[in-house]
């Protein structure tokens, strides 16, 4: 083989295993870095994964936002309409969060049916609804209408 | 009237664009001179006309002329005048009408900066311009014009999102807007190179300092919203790898990929079609930018648009484009041969790896920002991708390409030897690796090891630049006239190349060493945190233009002695109701003190939120000296030289033009 096909074959070869290198981390990452989003309603049927990270969003309850004690320690319900869920979290809450305002909580599950949040998100804009929020309160309310035909609309 | 008059420049500069698009390229194919020469005045036709536009929608929401719906939907008559004015481009149309007025400034400039370019090569690149100027204008002027009427006219305006109000944010989408449009003056030059079929050392000379110059646009822009975010958001962090975030940061990436690889293909006539192939990519990404950010798939404070048909316009502006370019591409493309031979080990190989780092970097960025939206699109399910992964990948391919920044410049042309390489680096890796690992210990008495590997990286490049300038004026008959001798663009690239140094060390420094706290305090309370004490002082009420503010007064004591002031305020504007943190804080080159007021706790306590953020500074200090760096290159005076060159018609076509 000559010398400058020897060369180009090196650097490709370089070039290929620097890729391939690259490709296998980013997809190590995703795999450990995707947050799946679920509904308060997913949440109380249990269809959510225990012990790993993923995102809540709904509607903060009235009247559901509760202070404790000295710290910053605060919780309050989200709800798609149709169920609820407790999330607990420690610190400042965003600038828009509100009740009744559409929001999004990352964290996981505690053992006893509550959300402890690392991370609330309510967005820069009061007019905002997070998409997958406004997708589950959609979707809660359609399977309510299924559920319950005769029920009040 | 008025209005009407914008509107009607507007639909006129889609006429001059219709004629820029056509005239000027069937001339190139057929050789006609007139219709060549056409393209010069058509240009500027078109950018007056788009001022002309502008002007008048500046003047609306400066004179408050709320019949314009635009207007009323993003300004008020109580806010400042300055950003009456900067609301021109706060929301959808008028940022989409800036963009258009860029892009046609940018035609202009080539218009008037290339009086020595070959008539049929500016007819092509006017010619490509033009065509892209006909889609956007079509966009604006079919899917969001800024100048429609409201009727009945409301006594006052909706507000411009209270986050928007703010110096920063006056000059942020201006200077990103100019760097994603000027990434179409390399894309025209590559098309019409392509078109021309010669792809030869003078189209790269050409396109360089163009490419440059709108790579320091995107550079200043991108760290504006970087600090930007910083102080206004109230959170105390510099990025979030948010997909409009990404959105900029991709074609930058991208563009300084092709800011290396024009270089080889300058010099030594090298890399020439992967050169055009970047070009279309960087010029694609800032489309992708746009669509991401313009198209309401995103949520986000960039995000205006909610009209689906915006996005699918976008989206075919972007399919056209890409598949357009790249089918010229494939049919030219193979006509055209590298010249320039090179060794494994030389200059070459190393711009090459940068440019498989830059360009891998971009593609894993692109894969985590398009991944939740492209399985949104399929319904299979909502997921985000967070931070962490963008880290975990990013973090990796940087390392590699710090380590050869210092190796790089120092290689020879054509060919090298790895014991030269070595005998050269071998005394100034080691001490780079002594002193980087001691930095964070010298610092802050602690070995992380990533912050290690951090500061030997800063050191390393640091170094490396500082050996290059010696080698090269070691000759000389002093220090100061060696340095004279040295061109422009080689101080660019030194500048630039320790601007990514600061930029690492304030990066690696601050993400290690900071302390934040988020804590209640009650008038009167002191918090420590490491070697400063802060005192609140309490809430006093504070009435600013079109907001109320609760305003905090925090005392910062260190060693008993008072170091600062802080105030950090809750304001609620008045309009629109909304609440927004304002951001204390105490600015210096090796620390920042922040403080942000979080929410009333009763009892006068509030939640407050402490930040410590050693050398934060450095990072947006790192970009202003690679955007000099980029000033400088670009000012070289090889491109006059060249520029005369050409007229003359002597030619600086072959690749062995002295380096």
């Amino acid at each position: 083989m000559n010398p400058k096909r020897r060369n180009r074959l090196l650097i490709i070869a370089l070039v290929v295993s620097g890729v391939g290198v690259a490709v296998a981390l980013a997809l190590v990452a995703l795999n450990e870095n995707i947050n799946l989003f679920y509904s308060p309603t997913q949440v109380v049927r249990g269809e959510v994964p225990q012990g790993h990270t993923f995102r809540v969003g709904g509607l903060v309850r009235e009247g559901s936002v509760r202070r404790e004690g000295q710290d910053l320690r605060v919780s309050f319900d989200v709800s798609d309409g149709a169920h609820t869920v407790t999330v607990d979290y420690t610190g400042i809450l965003p600038d828009l969060f509100r009740e009744g305002q559409g929001i999004v909580a990352q964290g996981k599950m505690n053992g006893n049916g509550r959300f402890v949040a690392d991370q609330v998100l309510a967005k820069h804009d009061e007019n905002y609804m997070p998409p997958e929020v406004a997708d589950a309160l959609k979707k809660a309310e359609q399977e309510g209408a299924v559920a319950n035909p005769h029920g009040p609309q | 009237m008025l209005p009407e008059l914008g509107h009607y420049a507007l639909i006129l500069a889609l006429c001059l664009a219709v004629v820029q698009g056509i005239v000027p390229l069937a001339g190139a194919a057929r050789g006609v001179d007139n219709w060549m020469a056409l393209a010069r005045p058509v240009a500027w036709g078109q950018f007056l006309l788009l001022l002309l536009s502008f002007a008048i929608l500046s003047y609306a929401f400066v004179s408050n002329d709320f019949s314009v719906a635009y207007a009323a939907r993003n300004s008020n008559s109580l806010l400042p005048a300055i950003y009456r004015f900067s609301a021109v481009w706060g929301g959808h149309e008028g940022s989409l009408l800036l963009w258009a007025l860029l892009l046609a400034g940018w035609g202009a400039a080539v218009g008037l900066f290339s009086r020595r370019l070959p008539q049929v090569m500016v007819a092509r690149v006017l010619g490509v311009m033009g065509l892209v100027s006909i889609g956007f204008l079509s966009f604006l002027i079919f899917t969001s014009n800024p100048f429609e009427r409201l009727w009945p006219i409301p006594a006052d305006g909706r507000d411009l999102n209270p986050l928007l109000q703010d110096p920063g944010l006056v000059m942020h989408p201006p200077m990103l807007y100019m760097g994603y449009v000027g990434f179409s003056v390399a894309f025209a030059f590559a098309i019409a190179a392509l078109l021309g079929g010669r792809l030869d050392a003078t189209w790269a000379r050409w396109s360089r300092p163009w490419t440059t110059v709108a790579w320091v646009f995107m550079t200043v822009g991108i760290a504006l919203g970087s600090w930007w975010a910083y102080y206004e958001l109230g959170w105390g962090g510099w990025w979030f790898w948010d997909p409009v975030e990404n959105a900029s940061f991709m074609p930058w990436l991208m563009g300084t990929a092709l800011i290396h690889s024009l270089a080889v293909a300058e010099k030594r006539s090298a890399f020439k079609n992967w050169t055009v192939l970047l070009a279309i990519f960087t010029f694609s990404l800032s489309l992708l930018g746009t669509f991401l950010v313009r198209s309401g798939v995103l949520t986000s404070v960039h995000a205006f648009a909610s009209d689906p048909r915006r996005g699918v316009f976008i989206l075919l502006l972007l399919a056209v484009v890409v598949g357009a370019s790249l089918l010229i591409y494939a049919w030219r493309a193979p006509q055209v041969k590298s010249t320039g031979h090179f060794a494994l080990v030389s200059r070459e190989t190393m711009l090459l790896g940068n440019n498989v780092f830059l360009v891998v970097a971009t593609a894993s960025i692109l894969l985590g920002t398009l991944y939740p939206l492209v399985l949104d699109a399929l319904n299979m399910g909502k997921i985000s991708v967070g931070p962490p992964y963008f880290n975990s990948v990013f973090v990796p391919l940087m390392v590699p390409l710090a380590f050869m920044i210092g190796v790089g410049p120092l290689t020879r042309w054509k060919e090298d030897h790895v014991g030269r390489l070595q005998h050269v680096l071998r005394a100034t890796l080691a001490a780079s690796i002594a002193v980087g690992a001691l930095l964070p210990w010298l610092l802050f008495r602690s070995w992380a090891p990533m912050a290690m590997l951090g500061s030997v990286l800063v050191v390393w490049i640091a170094a490396t630049t500082l050996l290059d300038l010696r080698n090269l004026t070691r000759h000389s008959p002093s220090l100061w006239q060696g340095m004279r001798r040295q061109s422009r663009s080689f101080y660019g690239m030194v500048a630039a190349h320790l601007g990514v140094a600061v930029t690492v060390a304030g990066v690696t420094l601050s993400s290690h060493y900071s302390l934040e706290h988020d804590i209640r305090l009650a008038p009167g309370e002191t918090f420590v945190m490491g070697e400063h004490s802060f005192v609140f002082d309490g809430i006093s009420n504070h009435r600013g233009p079109n907001y109320d503010a609760s305003r905090a007064t925090l005392r910062v004591l260190k060693d008993e002695r008072e170091v600062t002031v802080l105030h950090t305020e809750k304001r609620s504007y008045t309009v629109t109701g909304m609440p927004m943190t304002e951001a204390g804080i105490d600015w210096g080159l090796t620390r920042d003190l922040y403080v942000a007021l979080g929410e009333p706790l009763g009892d006068g306590a509030w939640a407050v939120r402490l930040y410590y953020k050693p050398f934060v500074r450095w990072i947006w200090l790192g970009a202003m000296l690679m955007a000099l760096g980029g000033i400088l290159a670009a000012s070289d005076r090889r491109y006059r030289l060249a520029r005369k060159a050409a007229q003359e018609g002597t030619g600086v076509a072959t690749g062995s033009v002295a380096s």
